[in-house]
Protein backbone atom coordinates (compact mmCIF):
# COMPACT_ATOMS: atom_id res chain seq x y z
CA UNK A 1 0.00 0.00 0.00
CA UNK A 2 2.77 2.42 0.94
CA UNK A 3 4.45 1.69 -2.39
CA UNK A 4 1.32 2.68 -4.27
CA UNK A 5 1.25 5.97 -2.36
CA UNK A 6 4.93 6.67 -3.19
CA UNK A 7 4.20 5.96 -6.83
CA UNK A 8 1.18 8.27 -6.84
CA UNK A 9 3.14 11.06 -5.10
CA UNK A 10 5.87 10.62 -7.74
CA UNK A 11 3.38 10.72 -10.64
CA UNK A 12 1.80 13.86 -9.17
CA UNK A 13 5.20 15.51 -8.70
CA UNK A 14 6.22 14.59 -12.25
CA UNK A 15 3.07 16.15 -13.69
CA UNK A 16 3.60 19.32 -11.62
CA UNK A 17 7.23 19.59 -12.80
CA UNK A 18 6.39 19.24 -16.47
CA UNK A 19 3.25 21.42 -16.40
CA UNK A 20 4.93 24.17 -14.36
CA UNK A 21 7.71 24.28 -17.00
CA UNK A 22 10.25 23.96 -14.15
CA UNK A 23 11.67 21.07 -16.19
CA UNK A 24 12.24 23.29 -19.24
CA UNK A 25 15.84 24.13 -20.12
CA UNK A 26 14.57 27.49 -21.41
CA UNK A 27 12.98 28.40 -18.07
CA UNK A 28 16.22 27.71 -16.18
CA UNK A 29 18.11 29.92 -18.64
CA UNK A 30 15.51 32.66 -18.24
CA UNK A 31 15.73 32.36 -14.45
CA UNK A 32 19.49 32.92 -14.41
CA UNK A 33 18.98 35.92 -16.68
CA UNK A 34 16.51 37.36 -14.11
CA UNK A 35 14.10 38.03 -16.97
CA UNK A 36 11.01 36.35 -15.60
CA UNK A 37 9.37 35.92 -12.22
CA UNK A 38 8.07 32.46 -13.10
CA UNK A 39 10.76 30.23 -11.52
CA UNK A 40 11.17 32.56 -8.53
CA UNK A 41 7.41 32.42 -8.03
CA UNK A 42 7.44 28.62 -8.06
CA UNK A 43 10.37 28.24 -5.65
CA UNK A 44 9.28 31.20 -3.50
CA UNK A 45 5.69 30.03 -3.05
CA UNK A 46 6.82 26.45 -2.44
CA UNK A 47 9.24 27.61 0.27
CA UNK A 48 6.76 30.07 1.78
CA UNK A 49 4.09 27.41 2.16
CA UNK A 50 6.75 24.85 3.13
CA UNK A 51 7.82 27.06 6.05
CA UNK A 52 4.21 27.32 7.21
CA UNK A 53 3.67 23.55 6.85
CA UNK A 54 6.80 22.73 8.85
CA UNK A 55 5.96 25.26 11.55
CA UNK A 56 2.49 23.76 11.90
CA UNK A 57 3.96 20.25 12.11
CA UNK A 58 6.42 21.36 14.81
CA UNK A 59 4.10 23.62 16.87
CA UNK A 60 1.16 21.23 16.92
CA UNK A 61 3.32 18.10 16.98
CA UNK A 62 1.39 16.74 14.01
CA UNK A 63 1.90 12.99 13.70
CA UNK A 64 2.69 11.12 10.50
CA UNK A 65 0.05 9.07 8.66
CA UNK A 66 1.33 6.10 10.67
CA UNK A 67 1.06 7.81 14.06
CA UNK A 68 4.74 8.55 14.70
CA UNK A 69 6.36 11.84 15.57
CA UNK A 70 7.77 13.62 12.49
CA UNK A 71 11.49 14.17 12.96
CA UNK A 72 13.39 16.40 10.57
CA UNK A 73 17.11 16.27 11.39
CA UNK A 74 18.99 19.56 10.83
CA UNK A 75 21.58 19.71 8.03
CA UNK A 76 25.21 19.27 9.08
CA UNK A 77 26.97 22.54 9.81
CA UNK A 78 29.60 23.82 7.42
CA UNK A 79 30.22 26.29 4.63
CA UNK A 80 32.76 24.87 2.17
CA UNK A 81 30.83 21.83 0.99
CA UNK A 82 27.63 23.81 0.51
CA UNK A 83 29.25 26.73 -1.28
CA UNK A 84 31.65 24.72 -3.47
CA UNK A 85 29.35 21.75 -4.06
CA UNK A 86 26.42 24.09 -4.64
CA UNK A 87 28.38 26.13 -7.19
CA UNK A 88 29.41 22.99 -9.09
CA UNK A 89 25.77 21.89 -9.07
CA UNK A 90 24.71 25.33 -10.32
CA UNK A 91 27.12 25.15 -13.26
CA UNK A 92 25.62 21.83 -14.30
CA UNK A 93 22.02 22.91 -13.60
CA UNK A 94 22.39 25.89 -15.95
CA UNK A 95 24.21 23.90 -18.66
CA UNK A 96 22.02 20.79 -18.73
CA UNK A 97 18.96 22.85 -17.76
CA UNK A 98 17.80 20.09 -15.45
CA UNK A 99 18.28 19.09 -11.83
CA UNK A 100 17.79 15.56 -10.46
CA UNK A 101 13.95 15.65 -10.40
CA UNK A 102 13.32 17.20 -13.83
CA UNK A 103 15.90 14.87 -15.43
CA UNK A 104 13.59 11.93 -14.84
CA UNK A 105 10.51 13.93 -15.83
CA UNK A 106 12.15 14.71 -19.17
CA UNK A 107 13.02 11.05 -19.70
CA UNK A 108 9.33 10.24 -19.26
CA UNK A 109 8.36 13.07 -21.59
CA UNK A 110 10.48 11.49 -24.31
CA UNK A 111 13.44 13.90 -24.57
CA UNK A 112 15.80 10.96 -24.89
CA UNK A 113 19.18 12.79 -24.88
CA UNK A 114 18.42 13.49 -21.21
CA UNK A 115 19.37 9.83 -20.60
CA UNK A 116 22.97 10.86 -21.23
CA UNK A 117 22.62 13.60 -18.60
CA UNK A 118 21.21 11.05 -16.14
CA UNK A 119 24.05 8.58 -16.77
CA UNK A 120 26.65 11.34 -16.45
CA UNK A 121 25.06 12.53 -13.20
CA UNK A 122 25.21 8.99 -11.76
CA UNK A 123 28.88 8.87 -12.78
CA UNK A 124 29.45 12.31 -11.21
CA UNK A 125 27.90 11.06 -7.99
CA UNK A 126 30.21 8.04 -8.10
CA UNK A 127 33.30 10.23 -8.60
CA UNK A 128 32.25 12.39 -5.64
CA UNK A 129 31.91 9.25 -3.49
CA UNK A 130 35.34 8.05 -4.57
CA UNK A 131 37.00 11.43 -3.84
CA UNK A 132 34.93 12.31 -0.75
CA UNK A 133 37.69 11.92 1.85
CA UNK A 134 40.12 14.04 -0.17
CA UNK A 135 37.72 16.98 -0.62
CA UNK A 136 37.32 19.86 1.86
CA UNK A 137 33.90 19.82 3.53
CA UNK B 1 -10.64 21.33 -18.09
CA UNK B 2 -9.01 23.53 -20.71
CA UNK B 3 -6.93 25.28 -18.04
CA UNK B 4 -5.36 21.94 -17.09
CA UNK B 5 -3.85 21.59 -20.57
CA UNK B 6 -2.21 25.02 -20.53
CA UNK B 7 1.10 25.57 -18.67
CA UNK B 8 0.37 25.85 -14.95
CA UNK B 9 1.10 29.25 -13.39
CA UNK B 10 3.68 29.56 -10.61
CA UNK B 11 1.04 30.23 -7.94
CA UNK B 12 -0.47 26.81 -8.65
CA UNK B 13 2.77 24.88 -9.20
CA UNK B 14 4.74 26.21 -6.20
CA UNK B 15 2.05 25.32 -3.64
CA UNK B 16 1.66 21.86 -5.21
CA UNK B 17 5.42 21.26 -4.79
CA UNK B 18 5.07 22.27 -1.11
CA UNK B 19 2.23 19.73 -0.92
CA UNK B 20 4.49 16.97 -2.32
CA UNK B 21 7.14 17.77 0.31
CA UNK B 22 4.53 17.76 3.10
CA UNK B 23 2.97 14.48 1.95
CA UNK B 24 6.39 12.81 1.98
CA UNK B 25 7.01 14.12 5.52
CA UNK B 26 3.66 12.68 6.59
CA UNK B 27 4.82 9.40 5.04
CA UNK B 28 7.90 9.71 7.34
CA UNK B 29 10.19 10.35 4.36
CA UNK B 30 12.21 13.34 3.25
CA UNK B 31 11.86 15.09 -0.10
CA UNK B 32 15.16 14.76 -1.98
CA UNK B 33 15.57 13.58 -5.53
CA UNK B 34 19.36 13.48 -5.83
CA UNK B 35 19.66 10.73 -3.19
CA UNK B 36 18.41 8.41 -5.92
CA UNK B 37 21.63 8.95 -7.87
CA UNK B 38 23.61 7.63 -4.89
CA UNK B 39 21.21 4.71 -4.52
CA UNK B 40 21.62 3.86 -8.22
CA UNK B 41 25.42 3.82 -7.72
CA UNK B 42 24.97 1.42 -4.80
CA UNK B 43 22.67 -0.86 -6.82
CA UNK B 44 25.32 -1.00 -9.56
CA UNK B 45 27.74 -2.38 -6.99
CA UNK B 46 29.78 0.77 -6.28
CA UNK B 47 29.77 -0.20 -2.59
CA UNK B 48 32.38 -2.90 -3.27
CA UNK B 49 34.95 -0.27 -4.17
CA UNK B 50 33.82 2.93 -2.43
CA UNK B 51 32.61 3.02 1.17
CA UNK B 52 30.24 5.95 0.47
CA UNK B 53 28.06 3.55 -1.53
CA UNK B 54 28.26 0.68 0.95
CA UNK B 55 24.86 1.07 2.58
CA UNK B 56 21.58 -0.80 2.65
CA UNK B 57 20.05 0.67 -0.51
CA UNK B 58 16.88 -1.35 -0.03
CA UNK B 59 15.87 1.21 2.60
CA UNK B 60 15.88 3.79 -0.22
CA UNK B 61 13.54 1.80 -2.42
CA UNK B 62 10.67 4.13 -1.59
CA UNK B 63 12.52 7.01 -3.26
CA UNK B 64 13.18 4.95 -6.39
CA UNK B 65 9.44 4.29 -6.53
CA UNK B 66 8.86 8.06 -6.28
CA UNK B 67 11.27 8.65 -9.16
CA UNK B 68 9.58 5.90 -11.22
CA UNK B 69 6.35 7.83 -10.62
CA UNK B 70 8.08 11.04 -11.71
CA UNK B 71 8.98 9.39 -15.03
CA UNK B 72 5.36 8.29 -15.51
CA UNK B 73 4.19 11.77 -14.50
CA UNK B 74 6.49 13.28 -17.13
CA UNK B 75 4.87 11.07 -19.75
CA UNK B 76 1.32 11.81 -18.61
CA UNK B 77 1.94 15.54 -18.26
CA UNK B 78 3.55 15.94 -21.67
CA UNK B 79 1.17 13.74 -23.67
CA UNK B 80 -2.25 13.44 -22.03
CA UNK B 81 -2.25 16.83 -20.28
CA UNK B 82 -0.66 19.06 -22.93
CA UNK B 83 -1.68 20.12 -26.39
CA UNK B 84 1.05 22.72 -26.88
CA UNK B 85 4.34 22.47 -24.98
CA UNK B 86 5.86 25.77 -26.21
CA UNK B 87 7.33 27.76 -23.33
CA UNK B 88 6.26 31.39 -23.41
CA UNK B 89 9.58 33.09 -22.68
CA UNK B 90 10.20 36.77 -22.16
CA UNK B 91 10.71 38.41 -25.59
CA UNK B 92 14.28 39.66 -25.08
CA UNK B 93 15.30 36.18 -23.86
CA UNK B 94 13.90 34.69 -27.09
CA UNK B 95 15.90 37.14 -29.16
CA UNK B 96 19.11 36.49 -27.24
CA UNK B 97 18.66 32.71 -27.51
CA UNK B 98 17.95 33.00 -31.24
CA UNK B 99 21.19 34.93 -31.66
CA UNK B 100 23.01 32.15 -29.78
CA UNK B 101 21.66 29.57 -32.23
CA UNK B 102 18.70 28.33 -30.18
CA UNK B 103 16.21 28.91 -33.00
CA UNK B 104 13.27 27.23 -31.26
CA UNK B 105 13.28 29.46 -28.17
CA UNK B 106 9.69 30.38 -27.33
CA UNK B 107 8.31 27.62 -29.55
CA UNK B 108 9.46 24.44 -27.81
CA UNK B 109 9.81 22.94 -24.33
CA UNK B 110 13.45 21.94 -24.78
CA UNK B 111 16.06 23.26 -27.25
CA UNK B 112 16.51 20.91 -30.22
CA UNK B 113 20.16 21.94 -30.27
CA UNK B 114 20.69 19.85 -27.12
CA UNK B 115 17.66 17.59 -26.75
CA UNK B 116 16.54 16.52 -30.23
CA UNK B 117 17.42 12.90 -30.99
CA UNK B 118 19.59 14.14 -33.87
CA UNK B 119 22.21 15.26 -31.31
CA UNK B 120 23.51 11.67 -31.20
CA UNK B 121 25.70 12.62 -34.15
CA UNK B 122 26.72 16.02 -32.72
CA UNK B 123 29.73 15.39 -30.53
CA UNK B 124 29.66 18.95 -29.15
CA UNK B 125 26.08 18.58 -27.89
CA UNK B 126 26.83 15.15 -26.42
CA UNK B 127 29.87 16.59 -24.67
CA UNK B 128 27.86 19.47 -23.16
CA UNK B 129 25.13 17.13 -21.93
CA UNK B 130 27.73 14.83 -20.40
CA UNK B 131 29.59 17.66 -18.66
CA UNK B 132 26.32 19.18 -17.44
CA UNK B 133 25.12 15.87 -16.02
CA UNK B 134 28.47 15.14 -14.40
CA UNK B 135 28.55 18.54 -12.68
CA UNK B 136 24.98 18.08 -11.42
CA UNK B 137 25.76 14.63 -10.01
CA UNK B 138 29.09 15.57 -8.47
CA UNK B 139 27.93 18.93 -7.13
CA UNK B 140 24.65 17.76 -5.67
CA UNK B 141 26.29 15.02 -3.61
CA UNK B 142 29.13 17.31 -2.55
CA UNK B 143 26.55 19.86 -1.39
CA UNK B 144 24.43 17.10 0.15
CA UNK B 145 21.29 17.87 -1.84
CA UNK B 146 19.75 19.50 -4.87
CA UNK B 147 16.84 21.80 -5.59
CA UNK B 148 14.37 19.58 -3.74
CA UNK B 149 16.57 18.78 -0.73
CA UNK B 150 18.10 22.22 -0.18
CA UNK B 151 16.09 24.88 -2.03
CA UNK B 152 12.65 23.49 -1.10
CA UNK B 153 13.04 21.23 1.97
CA UNK B 154 16.06 22.87 3.57
CA UNK B 155 14.87 26.46 3.16
CA UNK B 156 11.40 25.44 4.37
CA UNK B 157 13.09 24.14 7.53
CA UNK B 158 15.06 27.42 7.82
CA UNK B 159 18.40 25.66 7.49
CA UNK B 160 21.41 27.97 7.07
CA UNK B 161 23.46 25.27 5.25
CA UNK B 162 20.68 25.04 2.65
CA UNK B 163 20.72 28.80 2.15
CA UNK B 164 24.48 28.63 1.57
CA UNK B 165 23.93 25.77 -0.91
CA UNK B 166 21.27 27.75 -2.78
CA UNK B 167 23.62 30.75 -2.94
CA UNK B 168 26.14 28.30 -4.43
CA UNK B 169 23.53 27.10 -6.97
CA UNK B 170 23.20 30.70 -8.13
CA UNK B 171 26.94 31.43 -8.16
CA UNK B 172 27.41 28.41 -10.45
CA UNK B 173 24.32 29.10 -12.56
CA UNK B 174 25.12 32.78 -13.10
CA UNK B 175 28.72 31.94 -13.96
CA UNK B 176 27.57 29.40 -16.54
CA UNK B 177 24.94 31.62 -18.19
CA UNK B 178 26.76 34.96 -18.11
CA UNK B 179 30.42 33.96 -18.45
CA UNK B 180 30.69 30.48 -19.98
CA UNK B 181 27.67 30.50 -22.34
CA UNK B 182 29.03 33.45 -24.38
CA UNK B 183 32.16 31.34 -24.96
CA UNK B 184 30.17 28.22 -25.90
CA UNK B 185 27.36 29.56 -28.09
Amino acid sequence: MRRVIYLLIGIFFGIVLIKSEAASWFRIYEMFRFKSFHMYGIIGSAVGLGIIALQLIKRFKIKSFFGSEIIIPPKDKGITRYLVGGSIFGLGWALAGACPGPMFVLAGAGYLPILLVILASIFGTYVYGALKDKLPH
Amino acid sequence: MEILFKPWPWYVSGPLIALVMTLLLLMEKRFGMSSNLRTLCAICGAGDKVKFFDFDWKKQQWNLIVIAGVIIGGFIGSTLLSNDVAVDLEESVVQDLNAMGFKDAGEAYMPAKLFDLSVVTEWSSLLLLTIGGFLVGFGTRYAGGCTSGHAISGLSNLQLPSLIAVIGFFIGGLLMIHVIFPLLF
